[in-house]
């Protein structure tokens, strides 16, 4: 990496640059700080359009017998709400979150590539349009479930080709950001910044990257198979004609496992850049980070069939798969000890970040623990397709992933808009975060061993109380998270009027490099990098 | 400041957005003209000219910009490392379609003829369903889908093609030495063959295409052979006919005296990819047509 840095438009002529003014700057921006911008608030957007979804899913489960929606409607939601959380609200947030915070944490201008930068985020926008525009089409959104599994999917109406089109863009959209990421880590680090000294957040998304750019092109053919077997007379995925439905299950969960890790690696890292702050020490065991970040991410590439346990494989391959989904509890295992030991005999301080982070570390574990239990095959047989799984994932989604994001928009607010956000109200949104979603849950787990089945939109009486008490979490859930809301707002207004110092943390900028710029961190930052490298970490 | 060592950030990008608008336009009226309607497949062009064009005016840009000397060694770096990641994005997109040949020919098929394990997953579907089905490659399944084929051998026009495509890569190398050496003539000679083969390749392919059609009975419908067969040549020659395209600029731009032995990015990405092309031709030589 050079040590000067020359800003042009694309006139060649040299002035003030500052952003432009209007709704143009956001439309043909190339500033990392702008597309990571329009990344966070269109994740945000659209983690409320999810939401919704979810709570007309729980109020349709909230007695038993149909109430509100048709059972095709129901699907279409459970379908919708899945591919709008992971593709439009949890994944575009962390991109928000690598495209604003990576060149900072390692002392660069830029992304690498902002032209493609800015292309990858309308191509986030154009398939999230396509999928949408199905909601209003004759037959309904697709609701086959968000895996797409063969024949079922074939059923679906005029939305089936823009489903599969629409995860064609998403697909190009990743690839295009991963690319961005790999070139902006590998070429743009200030020097002394070497690959062992960047904050783990740089880490864990220089792994997420490989994992985005090997597994996209493969759901991608995934799809492309369905729809040639459904306009184009291929037999892939039919027997008759010498294809196998099961090899979809199986192409689509060699991307599928990889792809929940892509959710969940960069919540890793934000995590462990959080909580050495709050502990006042440095992060424990930060190669120990590393390499389980590197062993997660290999591991998550040969564990796919577990998802299938009841599918009909040969005995060996149920074995397999078995043994090796238990080996990802070992690394991960490295992780929740490296975060608890971080914390070890800290001097700890518990604003609004370290509270969500806290959360994260317990309540991740459950999931995860929740997760080992299902990697047991003949157990498995029990759980699959069940309330089981649903809270499995969810609480390795929401108390984690959707946690960690809460928690880094309140650490990373003031640094952005240099306003300090309010903390009693950020407490209260996480107090009710944190007991609601314990309430929408972790009932869930109790319903999935009774053997009540997912996707559906009446069950059995005997289910009828956890679902309530369920559904009672899941709006307290959905409506306290418009506090966020509240509090993004007024944080960007400077509601609180208590202006941030640089650092906004006590000491943060000895453990990475954006709180060493001012408050709010100007549209450009680092044009001439950094002159100290923090070590904190070690 | 000097722009020589420095890195260079562009303020805005106008192209990108429109060609995204442009392609989302394309798809959108492709699953309309999918789904019967009238307006597809118009606004299927429409939206593909777009993208075209746009993506015409991002690259020229480009070039103009690097003629300019706006782009210092960190600016090659980048470029160079986004080329290589993409290709290695295409070599997973291509393995997902060699994943279900592999899959289908060595498990599916077999289950279903009942020769893998005596209690094997394919045991209910083939005593139920096809009991007389037996399992040989090439199939069209036990359901006999698209009637009766003949399958593609390898030595004819197939063989050909790998002597053409494997000529393009030495063409393509040959150039590679005249740009690094200032001997334009090579350079642009050795361009014009890649290119001239390249197309070449196609244009027998089509020919392979059209004889499997008309007289071999051998389509697209034609079972899990069929399937496998035209999506992984048919991919592989839409990635041929982009090669040569990105080849041609190479060829237009080495004619206008674009590229020095020192800077020349648009020319080894075109020839990573050209390399790439012809190494998944030589996978599907060995596994679609020879085994």
């Amino acid at each position: 990496m050079t040590a000067v840095v020359a800003e042009h438009d694309d006139h060649h002529d040299h002035h003030d640059h500052g952003p432009e003014k209007g709704v143009l700057r956001w439309i043909f921006t190339t500033n990392h700080k702008d597309i990571g911008t329009l990344y966070l608030v269109f994740g945000l957007i659209m983690f409320f359009v999810g939401g919704a979804m979810a709570l007309v899913i729980r109020s349709e489960l909230f007695e038993p017998g149909l109430q509100f929606v048709d059972p095709n409607f129901f699907n279409s939601m459970t379908t919708m709400h899945a591919l709008v959380m992971v593709f439009g609200a949890v994944m575009p947030a962390f991109v928000g979150l690598a495209n604003w915070m990576i060149p900072m944490m390692i002392g660069a201008p830029d992304m690498a590539l902002p032209r493609m930068n800015n292309m990858s985020f309308w191509m986030l926008v154009a398939g999230v349009l396509l999928l949408a525009s199905t909601l209003f089409m004759e037959g309904g959104a697709p609701s086959g479930g968000w895996t797409f599994y063969p024949p079922l999917v074939f059923q679906n109406g005029k939305s089936f080709p823009f489903a599969i089109f629409s995860v064609h863009l998403l697909g190009i959209s990743s690839i295009m950001g991963a690319i961005n990421v790999i070139a902006t880590i590998f070429n743009m680090r200030a020097p002394g910044m070497t690959l062992m000294k960047m904050p783990l957040f740089v880490w864990t998304w220089l792994i997420t990257a490989f994992l985005l750019i090997a597994i996209m092109p493969v759901f991608a053919g995934a799809v492309t198979m369905l729809l040639t077997d459904k306009f184009f007379d291929t037999s892939f995925f039919d027997a008759a004609g010498g294809g196998d439905p099961v090899l979809y299950q199986h192409i689509f969960w060699f991307f599928g496992h990889p792809e929940v890790y892509v959710m969940i690696l960069p919540t890793f890292g934000v995590a462990s850049t959080i909580i050495p702050v709050f502990a006042r020490k440095p992060l424990f065991g930060y190669a120990s980070m590393v390499y389980a970040t590197g062993a997660i991410a290999f591991l998550s590439f040969i564990v796919w069939a577990h998802h299938m346990f009841t599918v009909g494989m040969p005995v060996a391959g149920e074995l397999y798969f078995m043994y090796a989904t238990m080996l990802i509890a070992i690394p991960t295992g490295v992780k929740v000890f490296n975060w608890t030991a971080t914390m070890w005999k800290g001097s700890m301080t518990f604003e609004t970040p370290m509270l969500f982070s806290i959360a994260f570390v317990v309540l991740f574990t459950m999931g995860g623990f929740t997760g080992l239990m299902m990697s047991v095959a003949p157990v498995d047989f029990q759980y699959h397709d069940t309330y089981f799984i649903v809270a499995h994932f969810h609480y390795t989604l929401v108390p984690a992933s959707i946690f960690i994001l809460m928690a880094a928009g309140y650490f990373w607010l003031p640094k952005w808009t240099g306003n300090m956000y309010n903390e009693k109200i950020g407490r209260l949104h996480f107090w009710l975060s944190a007991v609601s979603v314990n309430i929408l849950f972790f009932p869930q787990h109790f319903l999935g061993l009774a053997g009540m089945p997912r996707r559906i939109p009446d069950y059995a009486i005997q289910f009828a109380d956890w679902n309530m008490v369920s559904s009672i979490g899941a709006f307290i859930y959905g409506f306290s998270q418009l506090l966020f809301v509240y509090i993004v707002i007024d944080t960007i207004r400077g509601g609180t009027g208590e202006k941030v110092s640089d650092e906004v943390w006590e000491d943060a900028s000895k453990h990475s490099l954006e709180w060493t710029v001012p408050s709010p961190a100007p549209y450009h930052t680092f044009s001439t990098p950094p002159a100290r490298i923090p070590t904190e970490h070690f | 400041m000097s722009t020589h060592d420095s890195y260079y950030i562009p303020h805005k990008a106008v192209w990108p957005v429109l060609a995204t608008g442009g392609l989302m336009m394309t798809l959108a009226g492709f699953a309309n003209h999918l789904n019967g309607s009238s307006i597809g497949s118009g606004m299927m062009l429409t939206g593909f000219v777009i993208f075209l064009v746009m993506l015409g005016l991002w690259f020229a840009l480009q070039s103009t910009e690097s003629e300019s000397g706006m782009y210092n060694h960190g600016v090659g770096i980048s470029y160079r490392m986004g080329m290589m990641w993409f290709i290695f994005s295409e070599v997973m997109f291509f393995a997902v379609f060699f994943g279900a040949l592999w899959y289908t020919r060595n498990l599916s098929v077999a289950w279903l003829g009942e020769t893998g394990l005596p209690s094997g997953p394919g045991r209910s579907t083939h005593d139920t369903l096809w009991p007389a089905f037996q399992a040989v490659w090439p199939t069209n399944g036990p359901g006999k889908v698209g009637g009766d084929f003949e399958p593609m051998g390898a030595f004819g026009l197939p063989f050909l093609n790998t002597l053409l495509l494997l000529s393009s890569g030495v063409t393509c190398t040959w150039a590679h030495h005249g740009l690094l050496a200032k001997n334009r003539d090579q350079l642009i000679k050795g361009l014009i063959a890649t290119v001239g083969l390249g197309f070449l390749f196609v244009g027998f392919q089509a020919t392979e295409y059209y004889e499997a059609y008309h007289e071999m009975g051998l389509t697209l419908g034609s079972g899990i052979y069929g399937s496998t067969f035209f999506m992984l040549t048919g991919f592989h020659g839409f990635h041929v006919c982009v090669g040569a395209i990105i080849l041609s600029v190479v060829l237009f731009r080495s004619w206008k005296g674009h590229f020095t032995p020192e800077n020349h990015f648009a020319f080894e990405a075109a020839a990573w990819y050209w390399h790439f092309v012809d190494v998944v031709w030589l996978g599907l030589f060995v596994f679609v047509y020879m085994m």
